[in-house]
């Protein structure tokens, strides 16, 4: 029988592998935005298997805002993307480095 | 309740949001950018309307959507100060964007669209309410950080502020998504009720910190405070004025929002976490700017130590400390809008200079900006008698009554060491190398105006400090109970 601890902890899963693509990935920043989507799907699934398990259907409703607002961040996201590709010439990580922090 | 009524609670949102649609529909189908002046004017006079209408009209606390938003004292002082801030950033902004060929229509409705979802942030009373805010306001100001597209330095400003924005609200939700399931509600009057002190579930602490730290993200607290150096080191001069002053506003009266309205039972399960970031910030925030040559880079850093000192306010978890951390937010705002406009009043040639040495024996052309810009530095210092002096002293105060004490004494000292590099400015201005290319000092009126109000208000403002003190207070009444 698969329970709220299953999806929670498959949620979890998802969401670490999210945040250590951030941080660790090196290559391209294609893969940082496919991150960030990894992150916000973990937690559509702890929002829905919580709704359900408690019978409440807020929870669904919160998905569904998450959703749209994921939808919207990859396109603004994408969209800076391209403009420094424009300047830059490459989306490499490593090469986000004009300024130092 | 019907839905009319739910209506008349949030018309001033309304009214913002149908303005940046209709005006962006308008400005499409019509004259584009040769508007742009026009719209910055009105957007900026909207604004200022709207806070007078939202500070003399209504009384009470007002909730709608069954709860999920609230319009009480708290929401409308800060309401009232980031619109106001908001309206002077944009008045500021136009000439500079002007000359550099920047104005374009989208620049004051971004702003107006981000101002909405502030205003939705500072009210909201419910955790999706809380998002939707926080994602509009922050989506928004992604896009003005790359409002230079032609500029490597602007658009990398962008992309850094949208990969480590979006990490955060990641964070935020994922903490939302555990209090939702822990608690069985999303509104923050029902997790009220379950999150009572010594009786947390392990599963709701865990979203409480991560709660924190995305909210600790957005008022760039350390140790979530990587993105603002570059942010607005990168950005236009204009945009980065803007970061400095309404989104922490906001941000800071959402952090205190959620902190009291839903966790307002467990205070002791939180107070040590935010006075923790509290002390990370002040020094983390005074000892990195000692070595910036940047003064944009330098703001950066005195923000992050600022935020440390209203998070004092916010540690101390009670009435005392929401209305300590709502003056020196107010305080803040207005200091940083003259500092703001001196900056970008430094040019040479028509060019934005933004190096410290550049400003080389400053007094000695412009000895009326430069004591100006002294008295502000001062004040930003905390040197006493200023205004900014009394920002802090009430959040030291507010610290230390609730026990607060090492914390208090941190906060003095990290001023102290603070205090150098605000000197250090005026070091230049007064006693610096009087070099060959020097500033010719900018011609705006505006800017002119801006900064010597600011500068005005840190010195007559000890008085009485404009009444803020009272209206500060039946604020925080309203949110601490």
């Amino acid at each position: 029988m698969i329970g709220l601890e299953h999806y929670l902890t498959v949620a979890a899963i998802l969401f670490v592998i999210g945040i250590f693509g951030l941080f660790l990935n090196r290559k391209n920043v294609i893969i940082l935005l496919m991150s960030i989507e990894l992150m916000l799907l973990a937690v559509n699934i702890n929002l829905v298997a919580f709704s359900s398990y408690l019978g409440d259907l807020v929870g669904q409703v919160f998905t569904l805002f998450v959703l749209t607002v994921a939808a919207a961040e990859a396109a603004i996201g994408l969209a800076i993307l391209v403009c420094f590709f424009r300047n830059r010439g490459t989306i490499d990580v490593e090469d986000v480095n004009v300024m130092k922090g | 309740m019907t839905i009319s009524a739910d209506l008349n609670i949030i018309l001033p949102e309304i009214v913002l949001a149908v303005y940046a649609m209709g005006a962006l529909l308008a400005a499409v189908y019509t004259g584009k950018d040769k508007l742009a002046p026009m719209l910055v004017w009105i957007t900026s006079a909207l604004f200022v309307v709207l806070a007078f209408w939202i500070g003399t009209t209504g009384g009470g606390d007002n909730v709608a959507f069954g709860g999920m938003f609230i319009d009480d004292g708290f929401a409308r002082f800060s309401k009232v100060t980031l619109l106001l801030a908001a309206a002077a950033v944009l008045l500021m902004s136009e000439g500079y964007m002007e000359r550099r060929g920047l104005l374009r229509f989208e620049y004051p409705l971004l702003i107006a669209l981000s101002v909405v979802g502030m205003m939705m942030m500072v009210s909201a009373g419910d955790l999706m309410a809380l998002y939707m805010g926080l994602e509009l306001q922050s989506l928004a100001l992604y896009v003005v950080a790359s409002l230079r597209r032609d500029s490597v330095k602007s658009t990398e400003a962008g992309l850094k502020y949208f990969v480590l924005g979006a990490l955060s609200s990641g964070l935020l939700l994922y903490g939302a998504s555990l209090v939702y399931g822990y608690a069985g509600t999303t509104l923050f009057s029902g997790i009220v009720q379950t999150a009572v002190v010594g009786d947390v579930s392990i599963g709701l602490l865990l979203g409480l910190v991560l709660l924190i730290a995305g909210l600790a993200f957005k008022v760039s607290a350390v140790p979530f405070h990587m993105w603002t150096p570059d942010v607005y080191e990168g950005s236009p001069t204009p945009v980065t004025a803007f970061f400095a002053t309404a989104p922490k506003v906001a941000a800071m009266a959402l952090f205190a929002r959620v902190m009291h309205d839903a966790f307002g039972n467990a205070v002791g399960d939180w107070q040590q976490v935010i006075a923790l970031i509290s002390v990370l910030s002040m020094f983390l925030g005074a000892v990195a700017a000692i070595g910036q040559r940047d003064i944009k880079r330098l703001m950066a850093y005195s923000s992050i130590a600022h935020m440390g000192y209203a998070l004092m306010g916010l540690a101390a978890g009670s009435v005392l400390g929401v209305q300590a951390m709502l003056i020196y937010m107010a305080i803040y705002v207005t200091m940083n809008v003259g500092t703001f406009a001196f900056i970008l009043s430094m040019e040479r040639d028509g060019q934005p200079v933004t190096d410290i040495e550049a400003l080389g024996m400053y007094s000695k052309r412009e000895p009326g900006r430069a004591l100006a810009m002294l008295v502000l530095l001062f004040s930003l210092a905390g040197v006493p008698p200023l205004v900014g002096f009394f920002g802090k002293l009430y959040v030291l105060r507010a610290a230390y009554d609730a026990g607060l004490a090492w914390l208090a004494v941190a906060g003095v000292i990290a001023s102290v060491i603070g205090a150098f590099y605000y000197l250090r400015i005026v070091f230049y201005m007064y006693f610096g190398e009087d070099r060959e290319d020097a500033l010719d000092g900018g011609k705006s009126p505006v800017l002119w105006g801006f900064l010597m109000a600011s500068a005005v208000i840190m010195v007559v403002g000890v008085v009485n400090l404009f009444g803020i003190e009272g209206a500060a207070q039946a604020a925080a009444t309203t949110l601490v109970n």
